[in-house]
């Protein structure tokens, strides 16, 4: 099934051509209260700061000689800032929320579950034939289901309310938790599947004989909502679910795709060995 | 090296504590420390910017942010991976009392 969302904007510019710095001195008559409202307003806005030796090189504005700080509203500061990072044609902040899954490696088995569960494409396979996220621009804001189909606890979003997927450390409990893992044969061809096909069978059936379409959506809705806060997944992507014929084909070429990665990684290092070899024999 | 201070604020999200970061912010601001506050870690790790490389590698680094393990796998996610001797606060299941303490900030009384 296709993604609903296009893909958002990426990331902004980097730090380096961004950040603001502030100077020796450059806080001088602005108490410790003053001096954080001033920072947080500039971070608020998407500038980073940086008070260390040598920051002022390169910096897009400084705090100090640039821009004053004393007897000023945090507000006034930023637009300041603003001003120059436009001046400079910077990319403003915060185009893009970054919600995206983050693989933890020590706990990681490759099993592809979720590079065959994600609707919108997310992951990839290395040249090693190791499963990474490719596309975090992709990602569905607020949607952590890889992670609840993840066998091994190993897919974090660090902006994720509660643990473990937020990145709290993985308790025995976790793994064996209901609301934790999910199977995906369950999530995708049983449980969640056959419930939503055979509530909206059974409504309709129902439904028809009373002709009343406005319940039947009622009910649809009350079932999508039952299963959105079992496991905290947005109803688009509930509503999206791919079937299991889907995930079969998706894990096909997911293993196709690593097979082909692997093979290309190998050839490539036997003809680097071959040419080592030859090399050694005409003493090169 | 010198010892280094990153303080995320996490701007994208309300899941770290407003007062913990304002007052951990107010604390570094007032001291004499050298930091650098970046506005989001997983904004600089999905674009993978240069400047982590920096601070992963930059010697004493203490990272004032989340979970360590979410912090440590943004790091390798963007190619850069944090030193073990990298030291990580958590300001998500911390007080920022406890946050100061742990980087040697002096308390908000005596902070000029």
């Amino acid at each position: 099934m296709k993604p609903r969302e296009a893909a958002r904007p990426g990331p902004s510019a980097p730090f380096g051509e961004l950040h603001v710095a502030v100077e020796p001195g450059g806080f001088d008559g602005v108490d410790a209260a003053g001096r954080g409202a001033v920072l947080a307003a500039l971070l608020e806005a998407g500038h980073p700061v940086s008070r260390k030796a040598g920051a002022g090189e390169g910096a897009l504005a400084r705090l100090g000689s640039d821009i004053g700080v004393v007897d000023r509203a945090p507000e006034q500061v930023v637009e300041d800032v603003a001003a120059r990072r436009e001046a400079a044609a910077a990319p403003a902040p915060g185009a893009w929320t970054p919600w995206f899954p983050v693989i933890d490696y020590d706990r990681c088995t490759n099993c592809m579950q979720c590079l065959s569960f994600c609707l919108f494409d997310v992951y990839s396979v290395d040249g090693e034939g190791r499963i990474t996220v490719q596309n975090q621009e992709k990602c569905k804001t607020s949607c952590p289901a890889c992670s609840r189909v993840c066998p091994e606890v190993a897919i974090l979003f660090p902006k994720y309310k509660k643990g473990p997927i937020n990145g709290d450390e993985v308790k025995a409990e976790d793994i064996a938790s209901e609301s934790m893992k999910v199977d995906i044969s369950s999530l995708l061809g049983g449980d969640i599947y056959s419930a939503l096909k055979e509530r909206s069978g059974s409504a309709k059936k129902r439904f028809s004989t009373e002709r009343d379409e406005s319940k039947a959506l009622l009910e649809r809705k009350r079932c999508l909502k039952e299963l959105k806060d079992k496991l905290d997944i947005p109803s688009e992507v509930l509503m999206s679910l791919p079937s299991a014929g889907d995930i079969e084909e998706r894990a096909r070429r997911a293993r196709a795709k690593q097979e082909e990665r692997i093979a290309r990684s190998r050839s490539a290092q036997d003809q680097k060995e071959t040419d080592g070899a030859s090399a050694k024999e005409w003493d090169i | 090296m010198s010892r280094r201070i990153v303080h995320c604020h996490c701007v994208y999200s309300k899941v770290v504590p407003a007062d913990v970061k304002t007052a951990v912010l107010e604390r570094l601001a007032g001291s004499d420390a050298e930091f650098e506050a970046v506005p989001d870690l997983c904004e600089m790790s999905a674009g993978k910017d240069p400047a982590l490389a920096r601070f992963a590698g930059d010697g004493e680094v203490e990272i004032v942010a989340c979970f360590p393990r979410a912090v440590r796998w943004l790091f390798h996610s963007a190619g850069h991976d944090l030193a073990a001797e990298a030291s990580i606060h958590n300001m998500r299941s911390s007080t920022a009392d406890e946050v100061c303490g742990a980087l040697g900030l002096p308390d908000g009384e005596s902070a000029s």
